[in-house]
């Protein structure tokens, strides 16, 4: 059969980018990276195998420490980032009037496209103790001295959330814009009054963006290097700071990639969960087109 | 509208909306808008406006186009994001006809693992595929001692790092548009007397050729601003986050950053909304 | 195999199968020279699957297509000079008029100034002459549909396929592009193959239409002839409007047998259809409400001239101008529609009215089950 020849070689054709991107730059490096956290440098050119690198990890509270800071302050900032966004989705997919919704939903987008760098060097700019809120509540008579607002959790916390939250906002407005306005007034006609018809209605029917905006977010997060050290400084304890350290100023990459991969599993672990907890898969969510 | 709640609630929602907009805002107006202050240092007070981040060519107050790492990091820049927007673009339009079109076995299996890298830390793939790269060139120089060069940091590896990711981005938009296909549009064509070749070439790119378009400038933006997977692959030709990062860190904020931060927000802006324009669909009747 | 020319499609003992269904089960029929052929069927009954094995988009398990009495099997659908308007008519977006409708001259190599003079012949015919610089969604429903045809017609085909081109109109617009098509059809001189599953667009347009249930073909006939005299019980309850029973026979007379409906209703009707009921064999009996009378009892109507009469009360009346009906009520209980005049007067029937409803034998259409 010809027309099957030619189904199969545009299959193969097509097959091979997909197959050489994800195996040559994705799975072989994972499992390289697996392989070599494995090793430990004993003298120059030799290796010795074993998990010393993990025992390494888990004997040093610094390292794990740092690890389960980063971890539950990404999902403080999940968290944050949910319902400080969801209110403004709502009220970009549903509340604004036709025209102004186009343009709420473009001036969420275009911050999205500015780096990072940029953003923390905004921050910076505004928060640090000659920055232009200090410099305004003393020229307002508020205070007397400069205040220094940079350097400490809960500005990274604010810094972070303000990175991430857009992830979070835009695929929750293109959730709810696809469900229809009738639905929620059918709820408020059967007898529903708001608290019950966002709980049983409206977030429900939002879920599979939630819990998509919430893994993007948490591993941007977790993943973050640029808004923990610009904005809480030297100290500030991420985990991604940790893994930097062993590869770039102690050289020890055996050491950085038992970190790398131990930062993959822990949060693949949470996503992994919170897919289960909250009853959706990978496919369902972020996977969705 | 959905809801009519009443108007105190609504009013403060209003608020609410309005204040986080100014949230949102007010670092990138920060950043902004210390470029076109006449001052050494990119604070308050105002000293009066100026061009001179821009345009001046001597110290102390060096403008941006006449700073040469500056430029030459753009450059870098520049280079990296075409090359991996093009590759990107090439490879999503490949994975989405693979994925709407074809069938084969464990399609699902392998569906999730084109999701899989937008949800790996951007450090990790930085740092996997440094350590692959540089196994396999030491393996190189000591087996074979071959000096495969552009398995060291640099150019090759940083656009390879970030196509690894950013090839999802591209494939979800193209996936997403040629799923909207009507594929009774090709048989159409196809019915009409065209090749199959010829299909492809005046019904099918042409309609896909918007999410492309627009794959393509988010794969250049998102490229350009990229910092983690970056960091860990880049060599001699810093690209420029890299270098503004050098610069903040080593010397300290100077206004010249923002200039560039201005050039860029524009840049981005600008480039972003022509990607809005070219997926918008002709209103249909 | 002597070549049958003065058919424009053939198709001898077709038959598709998707894993074990049959979707197409040894359909044979031919179309003659310019005719408007109609395959009438319920949705999922393969005539979706007919049409796009005729086009070439899938290959018949078994059997022949042949075009102008050539076999087309294993020639590929751009090879085809069949073509096709699909449902949603897969006008190009991204191209206007002018371009839809050049699209398969190009792919054919034909010159410039050809195309041009084509184009605007061909829109010319469909009496939109000046529609060639527009955008397709600039168009009508309507005027979509009539592009739809012209990009077709232009290639000049031996046959022209329409997937239920009319699903998408509205019903006022519908019916007026059913005529508009039916004179399309006689202008081009070309043969129209059209598939639907709205009876009405089947029998106003067309010259023969084909019954499809099942995958099979029941009926093929003139629009006349499957509604007078279906050969089926199904082409009977498919086409048009008509009362149905289920019961059993009690007597046969000849080519008259008196029915026992299983509501208790006793009726004399004519046997149709393949196989003879004996007593006792379950029937399905048809009479459609146009040959119903509806009388108020205590009329003129008069028994016993071998007439089928019932008493009943009216149920409802359901008014739509020279199409109204009533809904009567009978002794077992059914309800039984039969077409009235209502003139708006004193003597029109009214709900609970007592009525005596009369129809002949040789309309009740009994078909053996």
């Amino acid at each position: 059969m010809k027309q099957r020849d030619i189904k199969r070689l545009s299959l193969i054709l097509l097959f091979a980018p997909f197959a050489l991107w994800i195996v040559l730059l994705i799975v072989l490096p994972h499992l390289g990276m697996f392989y070599i956290s494995l090793r430990e440098k004993v003298a120059p050119r030799t290796y010795e195998f074993g998990l010393e690198n993990y025992i390494n990890f888990f004997a040093e509270p610094i390292y794990w420490n740092t690890l389960i800071r980063t971890g539950s302050m990404s999902l403080l900032v999940t968290v944050l980032a949910l319902l400080l966004g969801f209110p403004i989705a709502y009220y970009i997919a549903k509340i604004a009037g036709q025209r102004s919704r186009g343009a709420l939903f473009l001036m969420c987008l275009i911050p999205l496209w500015v780096s990072d760098l940029i953003r923390a060097f905004g921050w910076i700019l505004l928060l640090r103790e000659t920055g232009i809120i200090s410099s305004s509540l003393q020229w307002a008579g508020l205070v007397n001295t400069p205040i220094e607002f940079l350097y400490n959790d809960a500005t990274v916390i604010m810094g972070l959330v303000y990175t991430v939250i857009l992830f979070m906002i835009v695929p929750l407005v293109s959730t709810l814009d696809g469900m229809d306005d009738s639905m929620i007034e059918a709820g408020y006609n059967l007898g529903g009054n708001g608290p019950t018809v966002l709980r049983r209605i409206i977030i429900p029917y939002a879920m599979p963006g939630i819990v998509s905006g919430c893994i993007v977010v948490f591993m941007l997060t977790a993943g973050s290097y640029l808004t923990p050290i610009l904005l809480g400084g030297k100290n500030s304890s991420w985990f991604t700071e940790q893994i930097y350290d062993q590869f770039i100023t102690r050289y020890n990459w055996e050491s950085g990639a038992a970190f790398g991969f131990l930062l993959l599993a822990f949060t693949s672990l949470v996503v992994w969960g919170g897919l289960k907890l909250s009853g959706q898969t990978l496919n369902s969510t972020v996977a969705r087109s | 509208m959905a809801i009519k709640p009443n108007t105190a609630f609504l009013a403060s929602y209003r608020i609410y909306v309005a204040l986080f907009f100014v949230f949102l805002a007010a670092p990138l107006v920060a950043a902004g808008m210390f470029a076109f202050n006449d001052s050494q240092f990119p604070s308050l007070p105002w000293q009066g406006f100026t061009l001179d981040w821009f345009f001046n060519d001597s110290e102390p107050k060096l403008g941006m186009f006449h700073d040469r790492r500056l430029l030459r990091g753009l450059y870098y820049s520049f280079v990296i994001a075409s090359c991996v927007s093009l590759l990107s673009v090439f490879v999503g339009t490949c994975n989405a006809f693979l994925f709407v079109r074809c069938r084969f076995p464990a399609k699902d299996f392998f569906y999730i693992m084109m999701v899989l890298p937008l949800v790996i830390p951007g450090v990790i793939l930085g740092i996997s595929i440094l350590l692959l790269a540089s196994n396999i060139a030491n393996g190189a120089e000591e087996a074979l001692s071959l000096d495969l060069d552009f398995l060291r940091p640099g150019i090759v590896l940083v656009v390879l790092g970030q196509f690894s990711f950013i090839t999802t981005i591209t494939s979800l938009v193209i996936i997403a548009r040629l799923k909207k296909f009507d594929a009774s549009m090709e048989e159409a064509a196809y019915n009409l007397g065209a090749s199959r070749v010829r299909v492809l070439r005046t019904i099918t790119l042409p309609f896909l050729f918007p999410a492309m378009a627009a794959a393509g400038i988010v794969a250049f933006l998102v490229s350009f601003e990229n910092f983690n997977t970056t960091l860990f692959l880049v060599g001699s030709e810093a690209p420029l986050t890299i270098t503004m990062y050098d610069r903040m860190v080593k010397v300290g904020s100077t206004p010249v950053l923002n200039a560039v931060s201005f050039f860029l927000m524009i840049g981005s802006a600008l480039l972003a909304l022509v990607s809005i324009l070219v997926q918008r669909d002709k209103p249909q009747t | 195999m002597q070549p049958h020319t003065e058919n424009d499609l053939e198709c001898i003992r077709i038959q598709k199968h998707f894993g074990s269904v049959r979707a197409v089960d040894d359909v044979s029929f031919e179309i003659p020279k310019g005719s408007f052929f109609s395959i009438l069927g319920p949705s999922g009954c393969g005539k979706t699957t007919l049409m796009r094995m005729i086009a070439g988009f899938e290959q018949p398990s078994s059997g022949d297509i042949r075009i102008k009495g050539k076999s087309v099997i294993g020639t590929p659908p751009n090879r085809r000079n069949v073509k096709m308007v699909f449902q949603h008519l897969a006008l190009f977006p991204m191209m206007n008029v002018y371009e839809n409708i050049a699209y398969g001259l190009r792919c054919a190599g034909a010159s410039k100034d050809v195309i041009r003079s084509k184009v605007h012949d061909v829109l010319e015919r469909i009496s939109l002459p000046d529609v060639a610089n527009r955008e397709i969604s600039q168009l009508s429903g309507g005027q979509k549909q009539r592009i739809a045809i012209a990009r077709c017609m232009v290639l000049d085909p031996d046959v022209l396929l329409l997937d239920e081109p009319l699903g998408a109109l509205d019903l006022k617009l519908r019916e007026a592009m059913k005529i508009e098509l039916k004179l399309l059809q006689h202008q081009f001189d070309t043969t129209f193959v059209y598939i639907t599953h709205d009876q009405s667009e089947a029998l106003v347009m067309s010259d023969n239409v084909a019954i499809m249930n099942q995958g099979k073909f029941v009926q093929i006939g003139t629009p006349q002839e499957l509604y007078h005299n279906p050969s089926a019980a199904f082409v009977a309850g498919f086409v048009g409007d008509t009362n149905r029973w289920a019961g059993r026979v009690t007597r046969v007379e000849g080519n008259t047998v008196e029915v026992e409906t299983e509501a208790g209703l006793a009726m004399r009707g004519s046997i149709r259809g393949t196989g003879a009921p004996g007593v006792g064999d379950k029937v399905s009996a048809f009479v459609r409400p146009e040959f119903i009378t509806a009388e108020k009892a205590g009329g003129s109507m008069q028994a016993g001239n071998g007439q089928n009469v019932i008493e009943g009360k009216v149920d409802s009346i359901l008014f739509n101008g020279a199409n109204s009906r009533v809904l009567v009520r009978d002794r077992a209980g059914e309800l039984i529609e039969a077409d009235v005049v209502l003139t708006g007067g004193p003597q029109d029937l009214k709900p609970k009215d007592d009525v005596t409803l009369s129809w002949s034998p040789e309309q009740t259409m009994s078909f053996k089950a």
